[in-house]
């Protein structure tokens, strides 16, 4: 077995034990990057010098600290939307094409204490908008199960550089399914937090009201280690929440016996690949068969959540995206006056996603149409959050799929924005909740390409989503499954 | 509109972008059909969430680290276009 193909804690465990060096890891890592990367581009900036010279830190701690972190001394991906100290960050956009960020992100700054080896950042669709990563700037990324279908977006470079054992682990963010539905295609383990778990200070805003940071991992107890890692309070995030930290690996028992799943018939309509739903209901009759109780539940307003979310998030990111006028950092244009150097700026700057968002966003939040669009949907999305506190009365987690279909082909969905945000019905309504999601794989299509079951839980009850997770994967041999790259 | 967002817009982006944004808003338009009345607009997932804090200064001036990305700078200013005529 080539070290590269490590989880983070067989990795770790090697590492402290002294059988392996974070040096002798990092190297396998990078030799794997210049072996794959060339078909896939998960990566925008690779960190080769300084990894070697984090991981070289690593080794000199991991003989002396007995209780380290098991992130010490293992390769980790950053998705280039976190703000990172000396390593240009550009969010997949021309905007930020040379953007050297001040500060680190307060994850990343978590992470690098911990002791971890950062290998780079991962491509991205431009400011997370979008779901096949095609919307970079830069170059479209490749699922590494099929190089010629899409890794999922927004975060589908974190995927495919974990799919692809380019690292022990990534970083991502999900704003209405951008760590979800690419782990669900590329086969990994992704999880999005309850909003307010992890600092979102230091993440390049896009739907503040939703964006949060969560772990991209080979398999479950992975995730829990990485979550314990990056959550906890942090004044300088207003929205972050205060509470005491939790030990998120113990609730790894393997045991679902009693718990009550739901299953929301919205969610198993005609729209779902044939594949997909028989996967997800044969791991919902394994988690069944494992003490469950399983029962049908309704989430009644999923069918508007499409409609809620892209009025809730455009209007949240033309106002975010109002910063990058092109004065204090980021692309300036040269224009004849100040009005011409915005519009330049902007109109060079941002790719035709971007600009489509920032103008549906600008519309929905004008006078006049305030009422109708933004207004409504708010009040919608009460309704929605309510669905999620009804249908908790009646059970413990919700079982769905993490995406109707498996991954699409590239340019597939390109020219057509509507439907490529209609592909995300199974994710969005969980961030405009605000309750913690996570995917684990549950099967291939007859093409081969994965299957995720999405598993949601109450809010900052990721203790119960894990362990149903973990139970799920000791029954199945999924999470094992790597495609083959030559 | 284009204005208000501050975009320059092609002529072709600008006819892509209305043919788009007409069937995009069309389909917006199913929230019409829900009845809303007296129902709350979500604000926060979470009810009690302390936003905050001491105001206390806890980073040091960097003007050097901050101005490194500014696209036209001068001594410890951003140098950007005349605003007034």
């Amino acid at each position: 077995m080539s070290l590269y193909s490590l989880t983070l804690y067989e990795a770790s465990r090697k590492l402290r034990k002294r059988e392996i060096s974070s040096r002798e890891l990092t190297d396998a890592v990078f030799r794997r990057i210049s072996d794959t990367d060339a078909a896939i581009r998960s990566h925008i900036t690779l960190c080769h010098e300084a990894a070697l010279a984090q991981a070289k830190q690593a080794d000199e701690r991991l003989e002396q600290e007995q209780t380290a972190s098991p992130l010490l001394g293992v390769p980790i991906a950053i998705k280039d939307n976190f703000l990172t100290k000396g390593v240009r960050t550009t969010c997949a956009s021309r905007m930020l094409g040379e953007f050297n960020p001040p500060y680190d992100a307060t994850t990343v700054v978590k992470i690098r204490s911990a002791g971890a080896v950062i290998t780079g950042k991962t491509n991205l669709d431009e400011f997370a908008m979008g779901s096949s990563a095609e919307n970079s700037a830069f170059f479209s990324t490749h699922n590494p199960w099929n190089l010629n279908h899409v890794p999922g977006g927004s975060s589908g470079g974190s995927a495919a550089a974990v799919a692809a054992d380019q690292c022990m682990a990534a970083l991502g963010t999900d704003t209405g399914g951008s760590i979800r539905q690419p782990a669900a295609f590329c086969g990994i383990v992704g999880l999005k937090p309850t909003y307010g778990l992890v600092s979102r200070y230091g993440i390049i805003s896009f739907a503040s009201s939703m964006d949060q940071v969560g772990p991209m991992t080979k398999d479950v107890r992975d995730c829990a280690l990485l979550l314990e890692a990056i959550s906890g309070h942090d004044p300088a995030d207003s929205t972050s929440v205060n509470r005491p930290a939790v030990r998120y690996s113990e609730s790894l028992t393997g045991d679902v016996k009693g718990i009550r799943l739901g299953v929301p018939k919205e969610y198993f309509t005609d729209g779902l690949q044939p594949e997909v739903k028989q996967s997800v209901l044969d791991a919902i009759d394994k988690l069944q068969k494992c003490g469950a109780v399983v029962r049908e539940i309704s989430l009644p307003h999923t069918e508007y959540a499409v409609a809620v979310y892209y009025i809730v998030a455009t209007a949240e990111a033309s106002s975010n995206l109002a910063r990058y006028d092109g004065m204090r950092f980021g692309h300036r244009a040269a224009g004849e006056d100040l009005s011409e150097t915005y519009m330049l700026t902007r109109q060079e700057g941002f790719g035709p996603e971007v600009k489509r968002r920032i103008m549906l966003g600008t519309y929905a939040l004008s006078a006049g149409y305030y009422d109708a669009y933004y207004l409504k949907a708010q009040q919608v999305r009460t309704l929605i959050r309510r669905d999620f506190e009804e249908a908790f009365n009646l059970c413990d987690a919700i079982i769905t799929p993490t995406s109707p279909t498996t991954a699409f082909k590239m340019g597939e969905k390109k020219e057509n924005p509507l439907e490529m945000y209609l592909s995300d019905i199974c994710t969005i309504s969980i961030n405009l909740a605000g309750v913690p999601a996570l995917s684990v794989p549950c099967g291939f299509d007859s093409k081969g390409l994965p299957v995720g079951m999405q598993i949601i839980g109450k809010y900052f009850d990721e203790p119960t989503v894990l362990r149903i997770a973990y139970a799920y994967e000791q029954q199945t041999g999924w999470h094992k499954a790597r495609p083959k790259l030559s | 509109m284009a204005l208000l967002a501050r975009l320059r817009l092609t002529s072709e982006e600008e006819a892509q972008l209305t043919s788009q944004l007409t069937k995009i808003l069309h389909y917006m338009d199913k929230l019409g059909a829900l009845d809303t009345s007296g129902i709350e607009p979500f604000t926060h997932a979470l009810d009690n969430v302390p936003a905050l804090r001491e105001d206390k200064v806890s980073n040091t001036p960097d003007p050097d680290n901050l101005l490194a990305n500014a696209p036209a700078r001068e001594h410890t200013f951003f140098l950007v276009p005349k605003i007034i005529e």
